[in-house]
Protein backbone atom coordinates (compact mmCIF):
# COMPACT_ATOMS: atom_id res chain seq x y z
CA UNK A 1 0.00 0.00 0.00
CA UNK A 2 1.32 3.33 -1.27
CA UNK A 3 0.11 5.41 1.66
CA UNK A 4 2.73 8.85 0.83
CA UNK A 5 0.87 8.52 -2.26
CA UNK A 6 -2.65 8.75 -0.71
CA UNK A 7 -1.94 11.00 1.17
CA UNK A 8 -0.78 12.99 -1.20
CA UNK A 9 -3.84 12.91 -3.41
CA UNK A 10 -5.82 13.40 -1.01
CA UNK A 11 -4.34 16.68 0.45
CA UNK A 12 -4.02 17.75 -2.80
CA UNK A 13 -7.28 17.14 -3.28
CA UNK A 14 -8.49 18.79 -0.13
CA UNK A 15 -6.03 22.48 -0.68
CA UNK A 16 -8.28 22.47 -3.93
CA UNK A 17 -11.16 23.10 -1.41
CA UNK A 18 -9.83 25.25 0.78
CA UNK A 19 -8.40 27.41 -2.59
CA UNK A 20 -11.65 27.87 -3.79
CA UNK A 21 -13.64 28.00 -0.20
CA UNK A 22 -16.37 30.45 -1.84
CA UNK A 23 -17.31 28.02 -4.64
CA UNK A 24 -17.09 24.92 -2.53
CA UNK A 25 -18.71 25.89 1.15
CA UNK A 26 -19.98 29.08 1.38
CA UNK A 27 -22.20 29.20 -2.18
CA UNK A 28 -23.87 26.03 -0.95
CA UNK A 29 -24.60 26.96 2.43
CA UNK A 30 -26.07 30.32 1.50
CA UNK A 31 -27.77 28.81 -1.05
CA UNK A 32 -29.91 26.35 1.31
CA UNK A 33 -30.04 29.26 3.71
CA UNK A 34 -32.29 30.93 1.23
CA UNK A 35 -34.06 27.46 0.70
CA UNK A 36 -34.82 27.78 4.60
CA UNK A 37 -35.59 31.17 4.32
CA UNK A 38 -38.27 30.63 1.74
CA UNK A 39 -39.69 26.93 2.07
CA UNK A 40 -39.00 26.65 5.84
CA UNK A 41 -39.89 30.13 7.36
CA UNK A 42 -42.17 31.91 4.59
CA UNK A 43 -44.12 28.76 3.21
CA UNK A 44 -43.48 26.54 5.31
CA UNK A 45 -45.45 28.52 8.00
CA UNK A 46 -48.55 28.14 5.91
CA UNK A 47 -48.24 24.73 4.84
CA UNK A 48 -49.89 21.92 7.60
CA UNK A 49 -47.26 19.60 9.35
CA UNK A 50 -46.38 15.97 7.22
CA UNK A 51 -46.73 13.23 9.37
CA UNK A 52 -46.61 15.26 12.55
CA UNK A 53 -43.17 17.22 11.43
CA UNK A 54 -43.11 21.18 10.89
CA UNK A 55 -42.53 21.62 7.30
CA UNK A 56 -39.43 23.63 8.18
CA UNK A 57 -38.27 20.37 9.76
CA UNK A 58 -39.34 17.93 7.18
CA UNK A 59 -37.53 19.71 4.24
CA UNK A 60 -33.84 19.67 6.29
CA UNK A 61 -33.00 16.17 5.44
CA UNK A 62 -33.83 16.55 1.65
CA UNK A 63 -31.78 19.48 1.52
CA UNK A 64 -28.98 18.17 2.70
CA UNK A 65 -28.92 14.83 0.72
CA UNK A 66 -29.71 17.76 -2.47
CA UNK A 67 -26.79 19.53 -1.74
CA UNK A 68 -24.58 15.81 -0.74
CA UNK A 69 -25.45 14.96 -4.01
CA UNK A 70 -24.93 17.90 -6.04
CA UNK A 71 -21.34 18.75 -4.27
CA UNK A 72 -20.35 14.75 -4.45
CA UNK A 73 -20.82 14.46 -7.97
CA UNK A 74 -19.09 17.70 -8.91
CA UNK A 75 -15.96 17.46 -6.74
CA UNK A 76 -15.47 14.11 -7.75
CA UNK A 77 -15.96 14.47 -11.18
CA UNK A 78 -13.88 17.76 -11.31
CA UNK A 79 -11.09 16.03 -9.12
CA UNK A 80 -10.34 13.33 -11.83
CA UNK A 81 -11.33 15.47 -15.36
CA UNK A 82 -9.40 18.29 -14.53
CA UNK A 83 -5.91 16.49 -14.76
CA UNK A 84 -7.09 14.78 -17.52
CA UNK A 85 -7.85 17.73 -19.34
CA UNK A 86 -4.63 19.33 -17.98
CA UNK A 87 -2.51 16.71 -19.21
CA UNK A 88 -1.42 16.48 -15.19
CA UNK A 89 -2.70 12.93 -15.33
CA UNK A 90 0.42 11.66 -16.97
CA UNK A 91 2.17 11.67 -13.25
CA UNK A 92 -0.47 9.80 -11.43
CA UNK A 93 -0.57 7.25 -14.36
CA UNK A 94 3.28 7.07 -14.28
CA UNK A 95 3.50 6.46 -10.63
CA UNK A 96 3.92 3.49 -8.11
CA UNK A 97 0.23 3.61 -7.24
CA UNK A 98 -2.62 1.09 -7.56
CA UNK A 99 -6.24 2.10 -9.01
CA UNK A 100 -7.45 1.22 -5.03
CA UNK A 101 -5.10 4.32 -4.06
CA UNK A 102 -5.90 6.36 -6.46
CA UNK A 103 -9.44 5.45 -6.42
CA UNK A 104 -9.02 5.70 -2.31
CA UNK A 105 -7.15 9.53 -2.64
CA UNK A 106 -9.99 11.19 -5.39
CA UNK A 107 -13.00 9.80 -3.98
CA UNK A 108 -11.76 9.64 -0.29
CA UNK A 109 -11.15 13.68 -0.60
CA UNK A 110 -14.77 14.19 -2.46
CA UNK A 111 -16.83 12.34 0.11
CA UNK A 112 -15.00 14.60 2.98
CA UNK A 113 -15.86 17.74 1.43
CA UNK A 114 -19.18 16.81 1.10
CA UNK A 115 -19.52 14.95 4.30
CA UNK A 116 -18.11 18.36 5.78
CA UNK A 117 -20.41 20.33 3.31
CA UNK A 118 -23.44 18.39 4.88
CA UNK A 119 -22.45 19.03 8.20
CA UNK A 120 -22.34 22.78 8.48
CA UNK A 121 -25.77 22.70 6.34
CA UNK A 122 -27.23 20.73 8.96
CA UNK A 123 -25.69 23.31 11.77
CA UNK A 124 -26.73 26.29 9.57
CA UNK A 125 -30.41 24.81 8.90
CA UNK A 126 -30.56 24.70 13.03
CA UNK A 127 -30.43 28.38 13.51
CA UNK A 128 -33.57 28.46 10.78
CA UNK A 129 -35.85 25.37 12.20
CA UNK A 130 -36.15 23.88 15.24
CA UNK A 131 -35.50 19.77 15.23
CA UNK A 132 -33.81 16.98 17.03
CA UNK A 133 -32.27 13.89 15.07
CA UNK A 134 -33.76 10.40 16.80
CA UNK A 135 -30.62 8.16 15.46
CA UNK A 136 -27.63 10.82 15.22
CA UNK A 137 -25.48 7.30 14.37
CA UNK A 138 -27.53 5.66 11.54
CA UNK A 139 -27.99 10.05 9.95
CA UNK A 140 -23.92 10.18 9.71
CA UNK A 141 -24.06 6.21 8.14
CA UNK A 142 -26.34 7.70 5.12
CA UNK A 143 -24.40 10.89 5.15
CA UNK A 144 -21.25 9.03 4.69
CA UNK A 145 -22.80 6.12 2.28
CA UNK A 146 -24.13 8.40 0.25
CA UNK A 147 -21.51 10.86 0.02
CA UNK A 148 -19.04 7.93 -0.84
CA UNK A 149 -21.28 6.37 -3.26
CA UNK A 150 -21.90 9.47 -5.13
CA UNK A 151 -18.85 10.38 -4.97
CA UNK A 152 -17.84 7.75 -6.63
CA UNK A 153 -20.35 8.24 -9.52
CA UNK A 154 -18.61 11.20 -10.04
CA UNK A 155 -15.46 9.76 -10.35
CA UNK A 156 -16.85 7.65 -12.77
CA UNK A 157 -18.12 10.71 -14.92
CA UNK A 158 -15.27 12.63 -14.82
CA UNK A 159 -13.13 9.52 -16.31
CA UNK A 160 -15.95 9.17 -19.30
CA UNK A 161 -16.34 12.79 -19.88
CA UNK A 162 -14.12 14.49 -22.35
CA UNK A 163 -15.45 17.87 -22.24
CA UNK A 164 -16.87 20.49 -19.95
CA UNK A 165 -20.17 19.69 -20.98
CA UNK A 166 -20.17 16.35 -20.80
CA UNK A 167 -18.98 17.25 -16.56
CA UNK A 168 -22.23 19.59 -16.21
CA UNK A 169 -24.69 17.06 -18.15
CA UNK A 170 -25.24 13.93 -15.80
CA UNK A 171 -25.39 16.77 -12.73
CA UNK A 172 -27.98 18.60 -14.47
CA UNK A 173 -29.82 16.83 -16.47
CA UNK A 174 -30.10 13.25 -14.72
CA UNK A 175 -28.73 14.25 -10.78
CA UNK A 176 -30.75 17.66 -10.25
CA UNK A 177 -34.19 16.52 -11.40
CA UNK A 178 -34.06 12.62 -9.65
CA UNK A 179 -33.26 14.95 -6.37
CA UNK A 180 -36.37 17.29 -6.65
CA UNK A 181 -38.29 14.56 -7.48
CA UNK A 182 -37.36 12.31 -4.56
CA UNK A 183 -39.31 13.44 -1.86
CA UNK A 184 -36.85 16.16 -0.54
CA UNK A 185 -40.00 18.46 -0.13
CA UNK A 186 -42.72 16.19 -0.11
CA UNK A 187 -43.92 12.80 1.63
CA UNK A 188 -44.49 10.44 -1.92
CA UNK A 189 -47.42 9.48 0.05
CA UNK A 190 -49.02 12.96 -1.13
CA UNK A 191 -48.69 11.71 -4.38
CA UNK A 192 -51.53 10.14 -6.46
CA UNK A 193 -50.94 6.32 -6.76
CA UNK A 194 -49.45 5.94 -10.17
CA UNK A 195 -46.91 8.72 -10.06
CA UNK A 196 -45.79 7.06 -6.43
CA UNK A 197 -44.92 4.06 -8.07
CA UNK A 198 -43.08 5.62 -10.88
CA UNK A 199 -41.28 7.60 -7.86
CA UNK A 200 -40.19 4.23 -6.50
CA UNK A 201 -37.75 4.01 -9.16
CA UNK A 202 -36.26 7.23 -8.49
CA UNK A 203 -33.00 5.87 -6.61
CA UNK A 204 -32.91 9.38 -4.55
CA UNK A 205 -36.27 8.62 -3.26
CA UNK A 206 -34.66 5.61 -1.17
CA UNK A 207 -31.18 8.17 0.14
CA UNK A 208 -33.64 11.11 1.22
CA UNK A 209 -36.21 8.48 3.08
CA UNK A 210 -33.55 6.38 4.78
CA UNK A 211 -31.80 9.87 6.06
CA UNK A 212 -35.17 11.47 6.99
CA UNK A 213 -35.88 8.51 9.06
CA UNK A 214 -32.43 8.72 10.85
CA UNK A 215 -34.10 12.26 11.99
CA UNK A 216 -37.92 11.56 12.61
CA UNK A 217 -38.43 8.29 12.44
CA UNK A 218 -40.90 8.58 9.84
CA UNK A 219 -39.99 7.66 6.44
CA UNK A 220 -41.82 6.64 2.56
CA UNK A 221 -39.79 3.08 2.66
CA UNK A 222 -38.54 0.92 5.00
CA UNK A 223 -35.28 1.61 5.86
CA UNK A 224 -33.93 -1.67 5.38
CA UNK A 225 -34.77 -1.32 1.83
CA UNK A 226 -33.15 2.39 1.54
CA UNK A 227 -29.82 1.06 3.02
CA UNK A 228 -29.90 -1.66 0.32
CA UNK A 229 -30.67 0.30 -2.19
CA UNK A 230 -27.48 2.93 -1.05
CA UNK A 231 -25.70 -0.65 -0.57
CA UNK A 232 -26.72 -1.24 -3.97
CA UNK A 233 -25.73 1.81 -5.98
CA UNK A 234 -22.66 1.91 -4.16
CA UNK A 235 -21.52 -1.22 -5.32
CA UNK A 236 -22.36 -0.94 -8.65
CA UNK A 237 -20.15 2.36 -8.97
CA UNK A 238 -17.37 0.27 -7.42
CA UNK A 239 -17.70 -2.80 -10.25
CA UNK A 240 -17.67 0.25 -12.71
CA UNK A 241 -14.89 1.70 -11.77
CA UNK A 242 -12.77 -1.97 -11.02
CA UNK A 243 -13.59 -1.96 -14.82
CA UNK A 244 -12.55 0.90 -15.49
CA UNK A 245 -8.82 0.75 -14.56
CA UNK A 246 -9.06 -2.74 -15.69
CA UNK A 247 -9.15 -1.56 -19.46
CA UNK A 248 -7.97 1.51 -18.57
CA UNK A 249 -11.10 2.90 -20.05
CA UNK A 250 -9.88 6.50 -21.22
CA UNK A 251 -7.17 6.71 -18.85
CA UNK A 252 -4.39 4.52 -20.45
CA UNK A 253 -4.28 4.52 -24.66
CA UNK B 1 26.32 -6.07 -17.68
CA UNK B 2 22.77 -6.39 -17.00
CA UNK B 3 20.79 -3.76 -19.00
CA UNK B 4 18.99 -1.41 -16.55
CA UNK B 5 16.11 -0.77 -18.80
CA UNK B 6 15.01 -4.03 -21.40
CA UNK B 7 12.53 -3.86 -23.86
CA UNK B 8 11.98 -7.04 -25.85
CA UNK B 9 9.67 -7.80 -28.76
CA UNK B 10 7.50 -4.44 -27.81
CA UNK B 11 4.61 -3.79 -30.55
CA UNK B 12 1.85 -0.94 -30.27
CA UNK B 13 -1.40 -0.66 -31.65
CA UNK B 14 -3.13 2.05 -30.52
CA UNK B 15 -6.97 1.81 -30.51
CA UNK B 16 -6.89 3.69 -33.79
CA UNK B 17 -5.74 0.81 -35.54
CA UNK B 18 -2.54 2.45 -35.92
CA UNK B 19 0.95 0.33 -35.27
CA UNK B 20 3.11 3.03 -33.73
CA UNK B 21 5.57 0.12 -32.53
CA UNK B 22 6.03 -2.70 -34.64
CA UNK B 23 9.01 -5.08 -32.24
CA UNK B 24 11.18 -2.99 -30.62
CA UNK B 25 14.13 -4.67 -28.57
CA UNK B 26 16.14 -2.09 -27.11
CA UNK B 27 18.74 -2.51 -23.91
CA UNK B 28 19.77 0.52 -21.94
CA UNK B 29 23.00 0.19 -19.70
CA UNK B 30 23.18 1.38 -16.61
CA UNK B 31 24.30 4.76 -15.80
CA UNK B 32 24.95 5.59 -19.89
CA UNK B 33 22.95 9.21 -21.53
CA UNK B 34 21.01 7.15 -24.50
CA UNK B 35 20.13 9.58 -26.80
CA UNK B 36 16.74 8.75 -29.13
CA UNK B 37 16.14 9.96 -32.63
CA UNK B 38 13.50 10.08 -35.00
CA UNK B 39 11.74 12.22 -37.14
CA UNK B 40 8.09 13.65 -35.71
CA UNK B 41 5.37 10.36 -35.48
CA UNK B 42 8.62 8.11 -35.16
CA UNK B 43 7.05 6.74 -31.84
CA UNK B 44 9.67 8.34 -29.40
CA UNK B 45 7.49 9.49 -27.08
CA UNK B 46 4.84 6.20 -27.36
CA UNK B 47 7.74 4.08 -26.19
CA UNK B 48 8.84 6.18 -22.95
CA UNK B 49 5.28 6.60 -22.37
CA UNK B 50 4.82 2.36 -22.44
CA UNK B 51 8.22 2.23 -20.46
CA UNK B 52 6.41 5.02 -17.87
CA UNK B 53 3.21 3.45 -17.46
CA UNK B 54 1.26 5.69 -19.05
CA UNK B 55 0.28 3.64 -22.54
CA UNK B 56 -0.28 0.01 -22.58
CA UNK B 57 1.81 -2.10 -24.06
CA UNK B 58 0.52 -4.53 -27.05
CA UNK B 59 2.78 -7.00 -26.28
CA UNK B 60 6.37 -7.70 -25.58
CA UNK B 61 8.25 -7.73 -22.25
CA UNK B 62 9.99 -4.28 -20.92
CA UNK B 63 12.23 -4.66 -17.17
CA UNK B 64 13.15 -1.75 -15.46
CA UNK B 65 16.70 -2.65 -13.49
CA UNK B 66 15.14 -6.44 -13.03
CA UNK B 67 11.13 -5.46 -12.74
CA UNK B 68 9.03 -5.98 -15.06
CA UNK B 69 6.97 -2.92 -15.51
CA UNK B 70 3.34 -4.29 -15.53
CA UNK B 71 3.85 -7.46 -13.43
CA UNK B 72 5.93 -5.34 -11.03
CA UNK B 73 4.85 -1.83 -11.59
CA UNK B 74 4.95 -0.46 -8.16
CA UNK B 75 8.86 -1.68 -7.83
CA UNK B 76 9.68 -0.52 -11.83
CA UNK B 77 7.85 2.80 -11.82
CA UNK B 78 9.59 3.87 -8.44
CA UNK B 79 12.74 3.74 -10.17
CA UNK B 80 11.64 5.95 -13.20
CA UNK B 81 11.38 10.05 -13.23
CA UNK B 82 9.99 10.89 -16.51
CA UNK B 83 9.87 14.80 -18.17
CA UNK B 84 6.91 14.60 -20.49
CA UNK B 85 6.96 16.27 -24.13
CA UNK B 86 4.17 18.51 -23.17
CA UNK B 87 4.36 21.23 -20.22
CA UNK B 88 1.39 20.44 -17.80
CA UNK B 89 1.26 21.62 -14.75
CA UNK B 90 -0.86 22.95 -11.98
CA UNK B 91 -1.11 26.53 -12.13
CA UNK B 92 -2.60 27.07 -9.09
CA UNK B 93 0.19 25.26 -7.35
CA UNK B 94 3.62 26.11 -5.36
CA UNK B 95 6.82 24.84 -6.93
CA UNK B 96 7.60 23.50 -3.54
CA UNK B 97 3.92 22.58 -2.75
CA UNK B 98 4.99 20.66 -6.79
CA UNK B 99 7.32 18.97 -6.08
CA UNK B 100 6.46 17.59 -2.62
CA UNK B 101 3.33 15.92 -4.21
CA UNK B 102 5.08 14.24 -6.66
CA UNK B 103 7.80 12.53 -3.89
CA UNK B 104 4.92 11.61 -1.98
CA UNK B 105 2.70 10.06 -5.13
CA UNK B 106 6.14 8.24 -5.86
CA UNK B 107 5.83 6.82 -2.42
CA UNK B 108 8.51 8.83 -0.62
CA UNK B 109 7.93 10.31 2.48
CA UNK B 110 8.29 13.39 3.18
CA UNK B 111 11.75 15.54 2.86
CA UNK B 112 12.05 19.10 2.66
CA UNK B 113 15.89 19.21 2.52
CA UNK B 114 16.03 16.63 -0.41
CA UNK B 115 13.17 18.98 -2.04
CA UNK B 116 15.43 21.86 -1.38
CA UNK B 117 18.51 20.41 -3.14
CA UNK B 118 16.62 19.45 -6.26
CA UNK B 119 14.95 23.44 -6.85
CA UNK B 120 18.80 24.60 -5.94
CA UNK B 121 20.35 22.51 -8.52
CA UNK B 122 17.64 23.62 -10.66
CA UNK B 123 17.48 27.24 -9.61
CA UNK B 124 14.22 27.49 -8.21
CA UNK B 125 14.57 27.64 -5.08
CA UNK B 126 14.26 31.50 -4.84
CA UNK B 127 10.49 30.53 -6.80
CA UNK B 128 9.93 28.02 -4.08
CA UNK B 129 6.85 29.53 -2.88
CA UNK B 130 5.64 31.07 -6.45
CA UNK B 131 2.33 30.12 -7.92
CA UNK B 132 3.45 27.69 -10.91
CA UNK B 133 1.25 30.01 -13.40
CA UNK B 134 3.25 32.77 -12.49
CA UNK B 135 6.60 31.06 -13.89
CA UNK B 136 8.33 31.29 -17.51
CA UNK B 137 8.08 28.45 -20.00
CA UNK B 138 11.66 27.49 -19.37
CA UNK B 139 11.22 27.68 -15.62
CA UNK B 140 7.89 25.45 -15.91
CA UNK B 141 10.18 22.95 -17.78
CA UNK B 142 12.63 22.71 -14.44
CA UNK B 143 9.79 22.34 -12.31
CA UNK B 144 8.90 19.36 -14.24
CA UNK B 145 12.09 18.35 -13.96
CA UNK B 146 12.46 19.23 -10.24
CA UNK B 147 9.15 16.60 -10.28
CA UNK B 148 10.66 13.89 -11.77
CA UNK B 149 13.58 13.68 -9.76
CA UNK B 150 11.95 14.77 -6.17
CA UNK B 151 11.39 10.83 -5.46
CA UNK B 152 15.16 9.50 -5.95
CA UNK B 153 14.78 7.99 -9.36
CA UNK B 154 17.79 5.87 -10.95
CA UNK B 155 16.31 6.63 -14.00
CA UNK B 156 15.21 9.66 -15.83
CA UNK B 157 13.55 10.09 -19.37
CA UNK B 158 13.59 13.32 -20.86
CA UNK B 159 11.16 13.81 -23.96
CA UNK B 160 12.46 16.84 -25.87
CA UNK B 161 14.19 18.58 -22.47
CA UNK B 162 14.71 20.96 -24.96
CA UNK B 163 12.61 21.93 -27.18
CA UNK B 164 11.54 25.28 -27.69
CA UNK B 165 14.35 26.72 -24.80
CA UNK B 166 16.94 29.19 -25.52
CA UNK B 167 20.21 28.54 -26.12
CA UNK B 168 21.36 29.70 -22.58
CA UNK B 169 18.97 27.14 -20.58
CA UNK B 170 19.56 24.32 -23.08
CA UNK B 171 23.51 24.58 -22.20
CA UNK B 172 22.24 24.27 -18.37
CA UNK B 173 20.36 21.46 -19.00
CA UNK B 174 23.18 19.81 -20.81
CA UNK B 175 25.31 20.46 -17.74
CA UNK B 176 22.10 19.53 -15.40
CA UNK B 177 21.73 15.74 -17.04
CA UNK B 178 25.57 15.69 -17.14
CA UNK B 179 26.10 16.14 -13.19
CA UNK B 180 23.19 13.94 -12.83
CA UNK B 181 25.19 10.85 -14.75
CA UNK B 182 27.88 11.91 -12.64
CA UNK B 183 25.80 10.34 -9.53
CA UNK B 184 24.77 7.57 -11.39
CA UNK B 185 21.26 8.11 -12.81
CA UNK B 186 20.98 6.74 -15.96
CA UNK B 187 19.39 8.66 -18.64
CA UNK B 188 17.35 8.91 -21.78
CA UNK B 189 16.34 11.70 -23.64
CA UNK B 190 14.65 12.22 -26.88
CA UNK B 191 15.62 15.23 -29.16
CA UNK B 192 15.43 16.35 -32.72
CA UNK B 193 18.50 18.42 -32.01
CA UNK B 194 21.20 16.21 -33.56
CA UNK B 195 24.00 18.40 -31.94
CA UNK B 196 22.47 17.85 -28.37
CA UNK B 197 22.89 13.94 -28.91
CA UNK B 198 26.75 14.51 -30.71
CA UNK B 199 27.28 17.11 -27.18
CA UNK B 200 25.39 14.72 -24.69
CA UNK B 201 25.14 11.31 -25.73
CA UNK B 202 26.94 7.86 -24.34
CA UNK B 203 25.07 6.17 -27.37
CA UNK B 204 22.73 7.03 -29.81
CA UNK B 205 19.26 5.24 -31.20
CA UNK B 206 17.30 5.78 -34.03
CA UNK B 207 14.14 4.91 -34.61
CA UNK B 208 12.18 5.48 -37.81
CA UNK B 209 7.76 4.67 -38.32
CA UNK B 210 8.09 2.35 -35.06
CA UNK B 211 11.15 0.48 -35.81
CA UNK B 212 14.85 0.83 -34.55
CA UNK B 213 16.62 1.05 -37.35
CA UNK B 214 20.22 1.91 -35.43
CA UNK B 215 22.08 1.69 -32.11
CA UNK B 216 25.72 2.60 -32.18
CA UNK B 217 27.89 3.70 -29.50
CA UNK B 218 28.08 7.90 -30.24
CA UNK B 219 32.17 7.40 -30.42
CA UNK B 220 32.32 4.60 -32.93
CA UNK B 221 29.95 6.71 -34.82
CA UNK B 222 31.91 9.82 -34.15
CA UNK B 223 34.16 7.95 -35.35
CA UNK B 224 33.02 7.37 -38.89
CA UNK B 225 32.14 10.97 -38.97
CA UNK B 226 35.57 11.90 -38.24
CA UNK B 227 36.41 10.75 -41.55
CA UNK B 228 37.30 14.27 -43.85
CA UNK B 229 37.74 13.80 -47.35
CA UNK B 230 39.84 16.50 -49.19
CA UNK B 231 39.31 16.71 -53.18
CA UNK B 232 41.11 18.04 -55.63
CA UNK B 233 40.15 19.11 -59.50
CA UNK B 234 43.25 18.33 -60.90
CA UNK B 235 44.46 20.28 -63.72
CA UNK B 236 45.50 17.20 -65.91
CA UNK B 237 43.97 13.93 -65.25
CA UNK B 238 45.77 11.27 -63.91
CA UNK B 239 45.09 7.26 -65.24
CA UNK B 240 46.42 5.64 -61.71
CA UNK B 241 47.92 7.44 -58.66
CA UNK B 242 52.02 7.64 -58.53
CA UNK B 243 53.48 5.16 -56.70
CA UNK B 244 55.14 7.73 -54.84
CA UNK B 245 51.88 8.41 -53.34
CA UNK B 246 51.16 4.93 -52.17
CA UNK B 247 51.46 5.77 -48.38
CA UNK B 248 48.10 8.17 -48.59
CA UNK B 249 44.57 7.07 -48.29
CA UNK B 250 43.92 8.11 -51.91
CA UNK B 251 41.20 7.80 -54.64
CA UNK B 252 40.28 8.79 -57.80
CA UNK B 253 36.91 9.70 -59.47
CA UNK B 254 35.61 11.65 -62.06
CA UNK B 255 36.97 9.73 -64.62
CA UNK B 256 40.62 10.63 -63.13
CA UNK B 257 40.11 14.83 -63.04
CA UNK B 258 39.66 14.21 -59.09
CA UNK B 259 41.68 13.11 -56.47
CA UNK B 260 40.59 12.31 -53.47
CA UNK B 261 42.19 12.15 -49.75
CA UNK B 262 40.24 10.71 -47.14
CA UNK B 263 41.92 11.62 -43.70
CA UNK B 264 41.01 11.50 -39.74
CA UNK B 265 40.39 15.17 -38.93
CA UNK B 266 40.47 14.13 -35.62
CA UNK B 267 43.81 12.14 -35.47
CA UNK B 268 47.44 13.46 -34.70
CA UNK B 269 48.25 15.72 -38.00
CA UNK B 270 45.98 15.65 -40.55
CA UNK B 271 48.75 14.54 -43.25
CA UNK B 272 47.84 17.70 -45.99
CA UNK B 273 51.00 19.10 -45.82
CA UNK B 274 53.21 16.35 -46.56
CA UNK B 275 50.74 15.46 -49.65
CA UNK B 276 50.72 18.49 -50.62
CA UNK B 277 54.73 18.51 -50.71
CA UNK B 278 55.08 15.82 -52.76
CA UNK B 279 52.16 16.60 -55.13
CA UNK B 280 54.40 19.67 -56.08
CA UNK B 281 57.64 17.50 -56.41
CA UNK B 282 55.37 15.22 -58.46
CA UNK B 283 54.21 17.86 -60.59
CA UNK B 284 50.51 17.22 -60.15
CA UNK B 285 48.71 20.73 -60.04
CA UNK B 286 45.42 21.15 -58.95
CA UNK B 287 42.85 24.23 -59.88
CA UNK B 288 41.00 24.27 -56.89
CA UNK B 289 40.13 21.92 -53.67
CA UNK B 290 37.12 21.04 -51.19
CA UNK B 291 36.83 19.46 -48.05
CA UNK B 292 34.08 17.54 -47.25
CA UNK B 293 32.61 16.04 -43.89
CA UNK B 294 29.02 13.99 -43.31
CA UNK B 295 27.51 14.74 -40.57
CA UNK B 296 25.94 12.76 -38.00
CA UNK B 297 23.16 14.89 -39.43
CA UNK B 298 23.14 13.16 -42.89
CA UNK B 299 23.72 10.16 -41.83
CA UNK B 300 20.73 10.19 -39.88
CA UNK B 301 18.90 11.55 -43.03
CA UNK B 302 20.25 9.29 -45.00
CA UNK B 303 19.33 6.31 -42.67
CA UNK B 304 16.01 6.95 -42.02
CA UNK B 305 15.50 7.35 -46.03
CA UNK B 306 16.96 4.08 -46.23
CA UNK B 307 14.32 2.57 -43.82
CA UNK B 308 11.33 1.46 -45.69
N1 LIG C 1 -3.37 7.98 -28.47
C1 LIG C 1 -3.05 7.76 -29.76
N2 LIG C 1 -3.94 7.18 -30.59
C2 LIG C 1 -3.63 6.94 -31.88
N3 LIG C 1 -2.44 7.22 -32.45
C3 LIG C 1 -1.52 7.80 -31.66
C4 LIG C 1 -1.76 8.08 -30.29
N4 LIG C 1 -0.65 8.66 -29.77
C5 LIG C 1 0.24 8.71 -30.77
N5 LIG C 1 -0.27 8.20 -31.91
C6 LIG C 1 0.42 8.08 -33.20
O1 LIG C 1 1.57 7.28 -33.02
C7 LIG C 1 2.65 7.77 -33.81
C8 LIG C 1 3.87 7.98 -32.92
O2 LIG C 1 3.62 9.06 -32.06
P1 LIG C 1 4.68 9.54 -31.00
O3 LIG C 1 4.05 10.60 -30.21
O4 LIG C 1 5.20 8.34 -30.29
O5 LIG C 1 5.81 10.15 -31.95
P2 LIG C 1 7.16 10.90 -31.57
O6 LIG C 1 8.27 10.11 -32.17
O7 LIG C 1 7.21 11.16 -30.12
O8 LIG C 1 6.98 12.25 -32.38
P3 LIG C 1 7.42 13.75 -32.02
O9 LIG C 1 8.85 13.87 -32.42
O10 LIG C 1 6.55 14.58 -32.88
O11 LIG C 1 7.20 13.96 -30.57
C9 LIG C 1 2.15 9.04 -34.48
O12 LIG C 1 1.79 8.73 -35.80
C10 LIG C 1 0.94 9.42 -33.68
O13 LIG C 1 -0.02 10.05 -34.49
MG1 LIG D 1 7.23 12.81 -28.99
Amino acid sequence: MNLHAIRAIYFFEMERTWRTLLQSIVSPVISTSLYFIVFGAAIGSRMTAIDGIAYGAFIVPGLIMLSLLTQSLSNASFGIFFPKFSGTIYEILSAPVSYVEIVVGYVGAAASKSILLGLIILATARLFVAFEIAHPLWMLAFLVLTAVAFSLFGFIIGIWADGFEKLQLVPMMIITPLTFLGGSFYSIDMLPPFWRTVTLANPVVYLVSGFRWSFYESSDVSVAISLGMTAAFLIACLTMVWWIFKTGYKLRA
Amino acid sequence: MQPIISVSGLTKTYASGFEALKTINLEIRPGEIFALLGPNGAGKTTLINIICGIVNPSSGVIRADGCDIVKDYRAARAKIGLVPQELSTNAFETVFAAVSFSRGLFGRPANPAYVEKVLRDLSLWDKKDSMIMTLSGGMKRRVMIAKALSHEPKILFLDEPTAGVDVELRRDMWEMVRSLRATGVTIILTTHYIEEAEEMADRIGVINKGEIILVEDKAALMNKLGKKQLILHLLDRLDAIPDELAGYRLELSGNGSELVYTYDAKGEGTGIAPLMRRLSDLKIDFQDLQTSQSSLEEIFVSLVRASP
